[in-house]
């Protein structure tokens, strides 16, 4: 070994017990720029769907035909098929984009702005306050996720409304806790005392110091529920909580395909495709922004083995 | 050839590199870390790195263990051990290098030790990994090793976790663990920058004992030259990623070549202290002219009302006369932080009074609450967490002026590129957020935010201990000169008693809590009264 | 230890009667007048003022939760619409049926999980850890009843291999191989997004543990790979997956309401979703309340365990 040049090593926390390679001139580092680039794709496209949706599907996705009932794919002109009253598949999956999207959307912003304030005020004031908040959510979190969601969905009766109320219900514990513990960091940075030294009243500290520190956390915490609000949606929508019929709904028609899998197994299989795409582009354009907004959870091979101090 | 096997040629150096170059592979970016680094230590010889932080030293010692960050690359050159290249051996062949023949204590004693292990396994496992005892001997190899670190009871030590140990004691059983395979070379990194001087000095000393005994070399890697020179043989300077300058220990201090290390010697008080040759300065001002005074005060910390009450302070009592610089020191949990926060009105005492120009500060109504703020300012420690990161320069230094509406609004950014001026900052740098700063240009920016509103108390809490020395040399330029020109008086707390010796007028000696001894600086430094202020002063060498 | 177990146990009296309430105030928000859902519109004004006395109605909220709660301490959960039966009876009896299902899905996706997650963990950015990672992605992003669906397709009706629907056969079954064999699919079903959960935690939470001083110190003392992984990195990632793995078990008792009713497995979700079709009020909130008391306890066993991997509550 008396080259200049020096192969690369192993990377990653064990590069230590590796056993040296001498070829290979870069060690692979292009891997997660991959999936935020899948991740952002997926999601453009869904949108585009979902807005040019009136001049993307060929037939009227509320319209049924008895004559036509579950036709497989590629029949009498349906591409996709039809479904169990004959309605065209396609057209249904390309107008459910956006009911999907809204019932992803919608709850995890009120959520956000909910759970967000909850969070600031409970762990700014603190005291009773922060006490009474708290324990609350520790009743909240005795459900377990869409348990809570089931209830409230079936007790204010199927429908969009009482669906996203009943997301919001079940998500804001969460945001709302994750805020508070980002609050309860920032409090304590001397950067806020500075503010206190300053002058400044509690009010203009939460606003101009704390808020805009612990925005980070909170929109991760966003992006993460947005992936699992597609599921929460198309669980409830399921089990006959989800929107009026005759509307274009991902999960109701998981729930008709269901019923008919045995005759025509196409209708659940493409409405659960596509759920799935849709939560993976959500999940992964959410990784990626948790690795662009929180240092802690990016582990690259920079951190392992400590990093340099 | 085996490294056991490996013929001893008589001054043949243990460890010998040769050209070391390492690089970082940073956002597809390489940075050097380290380069073309020649290097060589003897059996049984102590060397010393030295350099700021970034320059490079770590990032050597490590690679001598073969564990380089994961993005980090061994570039170029050799580092010959014991007369056998290390980076072409073998990952199997490392285990048996590693914590055997080469051993290593690390910097922090909080993060090295695994919280959910007892002493007993953490140490253990390491004998009974290279052979140095077997399941029967092991307690008895366990206590032994641990001795001789300096532990005075260890067999009740061995079955205590991490978090029930004191950081010194923690470091103790880390220099059990690095030392306990007597390594041919321990390479120690920053082994007492975490801890306390009074311990620091106590653990070096074990380092060196022990290290003399076994006849180990000892790679000293230190950001504190004159730590080096008293407790080296060889001194290597870093800079950059490159050795600027190498020499015998004894030299360097005295006749430095490089003018970088000449800088380094210069800006370091401790050493000026070591040599007894601290430039202190008399300073005119009005004793009798009180602006903070501070009465028997207490403070006792409680979570909760079952928790057994923390007494942080007791009877304590102050006077700052109006345009001096008096300094609070102590070690770390000795309270002086306390005090510190409640004379900015940041925490509570529990009894006894604060007064501010004649006032009372916990019954001042709001107007003079406000009037209070302006005219006390902090500068505190960590100069990374001190500015709001979402927000820019500009923003940081305005916003004492907007809230308290000096000067118009359109001047107030012309006076936010005064300010910057004023702390050698250039103007444009009001655009930029804090993260583009380095260490010691935020430092600065919390220096102008804490100056623009024109206080007249600044309460410094160890404003220059995250910085290394060159900056520190200037950071505490600039304090002097702002003082001079605005007639400011310092309240400083900090550690460093080679700095507050060149620093202070007045110094308050503080341990667990209270006011041990008090005395005008050059006084206090030269007849201690105390046992507490000279063990102080042995463990900074400033007897 | 005792007194931090007694200590736990207290503060989960306000936790339960929290819960209680709640499930108390569901009913509440339910919209339009209670008797009129349940005599319909047709009903005179007599009959409806009567049924209101008979459940309370006409007192006060307060008075009505606690006559609530001490219906529930009494065992009395009403009565169920849909099975005509007393709500208790017969959520109890779908309970074991539950916990055939629960039980061993949890303890596959926490066996496998923590394995995957481990051996990912070991190489990061390698060809394994990847597949790993793109797995986890894709079953997370999977709705669990959609993949039911799916495995019914292909096990059940493709290949014909596992029956799809029930828990016994109706002629000669019910012994425990065609038991297993109807609980299979359901079991995988509920194991998968677990599965995903604990495997994305446990490498998480090994790499966080595997980039910590102490880790590089033990590989500078010169201990082997194995020793630093399963010796000083598992024991501190473990914590963190056990409470992964205690929020995954209230999470099959909740996700069971869609995979038994994919499957018709008479267990506590099928009767909870038939209960949502029907506007079984009484059984819902029955259902609600025992689910949520059960996570409640097993939250408390996950402190309890969580507080015997900390030294720091261990000895203290």
């Amino acid at each position: 070994m008396s080259t200049r040049r020096v192969a690369d090593p192993p990377t990653g926390p064990f590069r230590a017990f590796a056993r040296r390679r001498t070829g290979g001139d870069n060690p692979p580092k292009r891997q997660l720029k991959f999936g935020n680039w899948l991740g952002v794709s997926i999601l453009l496209l869904v949108v585009i769907v979902a807005v040019g949706a009136e001049w993307l599907a060929p037939f009227d996705p509320v319209a049924t035909n008895p004559a036509e009932r579950l036709l497989p794919p590629f029949s009498g002109g349906h591409v996709l098929g039809t479904d169990e009253v004959g309605r065209d598949l396609l057209s249904r999956l390309i107008f459910g984009a956006r009911f999907a999207l809204f019932v992803a959307v919608v709850p995890t912003l009120i959520s956000a702005i909910i759970g967000g304030l909850i969070g600031l005020i409970s762990g700014y004031v603190g005291g009773w306050l922060d006490a009474v908040i708290m324990r609350i959510f520790d009743v909240m979190f005795s459900f377990p996720g869409i348990l809570l969601a089931l209830g409230i969905g079936a007790a204010l009766g199927a429908g969009t409304g009482s669906m996203i109320i009943a997301m919001v219900v079940v998500t804001i514990p969460e945001t709302g806790r994750v805020v508070r513990g980002a609050v309860l960091a920032v409090r304590e940075e001397p950067y806020v005392e500075s503010a206190v030294t300053l002058g400044l009243n509690r009010g203009m500290i939460a606003i101009r110091h704390v808020a805009p520190n612990v925005l980070n956390p909170l929109i991760v915490m966003a992006s993460l529920q947005t992936g699992n609000n597609v599921i929460l949606a198309a669980s409830l929508s399921f089990l006959g909580l989800g929107a009026k019929p005759p509307t274009a709904d991902w999960g109701a028609m998981l729930s008709g395909g269901k019923a008919a899998m045995v005759t025509a197994p196409h209708v659940a299989t493409l409405s659960g495709i596509a759920i799935v795409i849709l939560a993976v582009g959500f999940n992964l354009a959410g990784d990626a922004l948790r690795d662009k907004l929180d240092p802690r959870a990016r582990i690259s091979t920079v951190r392992t083995l400590g990093g340099l101090k | 050839m085996t490294l056991e096997e490996s013929p001893q040629v008589f001054e043949q150096p243990l460890l010998r590199v040769t050209d070391l170059s390492i690089e970082f592979t940073r956002d597809r970016e390489r940075i050097p870390a380290v380069i073309d680094a020649d290097l060589e230590i003897l059996r049984g010889e102590v060397v010393a790195i030295v350099g700021e932080s970034g320059s490079g030293k770590s990032t050597l010692a490590m690679a001598l263990l073969g564990l380089l960050a994961g993005n980090g690359d061994v570039v170029g050159g050799t580092i010959e051990f014991d007369g056998r290249n290390v980076l072409s051996v073998s990952a199997a062949e490392w285990l048996g290098i590693r914590g055997k023949r080469i051993g290593m204590v690390p910097q922090d004693p909080m993060s090295n030790l695994n919280p959910m292990k007892r002493v007993r396994d953490q140490l253990g496992e390491v004998l009974l990994r290279h052979g140095k005892a077997t399941r029967k001997n092991l307690e008895a190899e366990c206590c032994r090793v641990l001795e001789r670190a300096g532990i005075s009871d260890p067999k009740s030590r061995l079955d205590q976790y991490p978090h029930q140990l004191s950081g010194g004691l923690r470091q103790r059983v880390l220099i059990a663990i690095g030392t306990a395979c007597d390594p041919e070379l321990l390479i120690a990194d920053e082994p007492t920058s975490a801890l306390d001087v009074t311990v620091s000095a106590r653990i070096l000393d074990q380092i060196a004992e022990i290290s003399q005994r076994m006849r180990m070399s000892v790679l000293l890697i230190t950001h504190d030259l004159g730590l080096a020179a008293e407790r080296a043989d060889k001194v290597i300077v870093m800079k950059h990623g490159r050795i600027v300058e190498a020499g015998a220990a004894a030299e360097i201090l005295s006749n430095p070549r490089e003018s970088y290390t000449q800088m380094l010697v210069n800006a370091d008080p401790g050493i000026r202290a070591r040599m007894g040759e601290s430039i202190t300065v008399t300073r005119e001002f009005d004793e009798s002219d009180i602006v903070v005074e501070v009465a028997d005060l207490n403070k006792t910390f409680q979570r909760r009302r079952r928790d057994t009450p923390v007494v942080a302070n007791k009877e304590v009592n102050l006077r700052v006369p109006r345009g001096s610089t008096v300094a609070l020191v102590g070690e770390s949990g000795s309270g002086k932080t306390t005090v510190s926060r409640m004379l900015l009105k940041l925490e509570e005492p529990s009894s006894g009074s604060i007064e501010f120009d004649g006032r009372d500060i916990q019954a001042l109504s709001r107007e003079q609450l406000a009037d209070f703020r302006k005219r006390v300012q902090p500068i505190f420690q960590d100069p990374y967490s001190s500015l709001n990161p979402m927000m820019t320069v500009r923003a940081i230094i305005r916003e004492g002026m907007d809230l308290y509406k000096i000067g118009r609004a359109s001047e107030r950014d012309r006076r936010v590129g005064e300010l910057l001026e004023q702390v050698g900052l250039a103007p444009e740098i009001a655009k930029r957020h804090p993260a583009e700063l380095s260490g010691g240009q935020r430092q600065r920016v919390a220096i102008a935010r804490a100056i623009s509103m024109e206080p007249e108390v600044l309460v410094c809490d160890e404003p220059v201990s995250a910085l290394d020395v060159l900056v520190q040399q200037q950071v505490l330029q600039l304090l002097r000169e702002l003082q001079l020109e605005k007639q400011l008086t310092y309240l400083f707390i900090t550690h460093d008693l080679a700095v507050v010796k060149e620093f202070a007028d007045y110094v308050y000696v503080m341990h667990q809590g209270s006011i041990v001894e008090e005395g005008e600086t050059l006084a206090l430094f030269e007849d201690p009264q105390m046992e507490y202020t000279t063990q102080l002063l042995a463990a900074a060498r400033m007897v | 230890m005792t007194r931090f177990i007694l200590n736990r146990l207290g503060q989960l009296i306000p936790v339960l009667i929290g819960v209680t309430i709640a499930v108390f105030l569901l009913r509440q928000i339910i919209p339009g007048d209670a008797v009129d859902v349940l005599l319909g519109g047709t009903a005179s004004q007599e009959e409806r003022d009567a049924l209101r006395e008979s459940l309370g109605l006409d007192k006060n909220l307060f008075v009505q939760y606690f006559t609530y709660l001490g219906n529930i301490l009494q065992g009395d959960f009403g009565r169920s619409s849909t099975y005509n039966a007393p709500v208790l009876g017969v959520l109890i009896e779908r309970l074991g049926n539950t916990a055939i299902l629960a039980i061993p899905a949890v303890a596959i996706a926490s066996v496998v999980g923590v394995t995957a997650g481990v051996w990912a963990s070991r190489k990061p950015n390698s060809f394994r850890d990847r597949s790993i990672t793109v797995s986890v992605l894709i079953l997370t992003s999977m709705p669990s009843f959609w993949l039911g669906i799916l495995l019914i397709l292909f096990f059940g009706l493709q290949l014909g291999w596992l029956p799809v629907s029930g828990k016994q056969s109706l002629i000669g079954g019910g012994d425990f191989l065609d038991v297993a064999r109807h609980a299979l699919l359901p079991i995988l079903t509920l194991a998968a997004w677990s599965l995903a959960v604990i495997t994305r935690m446990t490498r998480t939470s090994m790499l966080g543990v595997l980039s910590s001083d102490y880790v590089r110190s033990s590989i500078a003392r010169g201990l082997s790979k194995n020793q630093v992984v399963y010796g000083h990195a598992l024991p501190n990632a473990i914590p963190a997956v056990i409470t992964v793995i205690g929020l995954q078990a209230g999470f099959q008792l909740s996700g069971a309401v869609l995979t038994e009713t994919v499957f018709s497995w008479p267990g506590i979700g099928f009767a909870l979703a038939q209960a949502i079709s029907n506007r079984d009020m009484e059984l819902l909130q029955g259902g609600i309340l025992m689910i949520a008391v059960i996570f409640v306890f097993i939250n408390f066993f996950v402190d309890v365990l969580y507080a015997v991997f900390n030294p720091k509550v261990k000895v203290s």
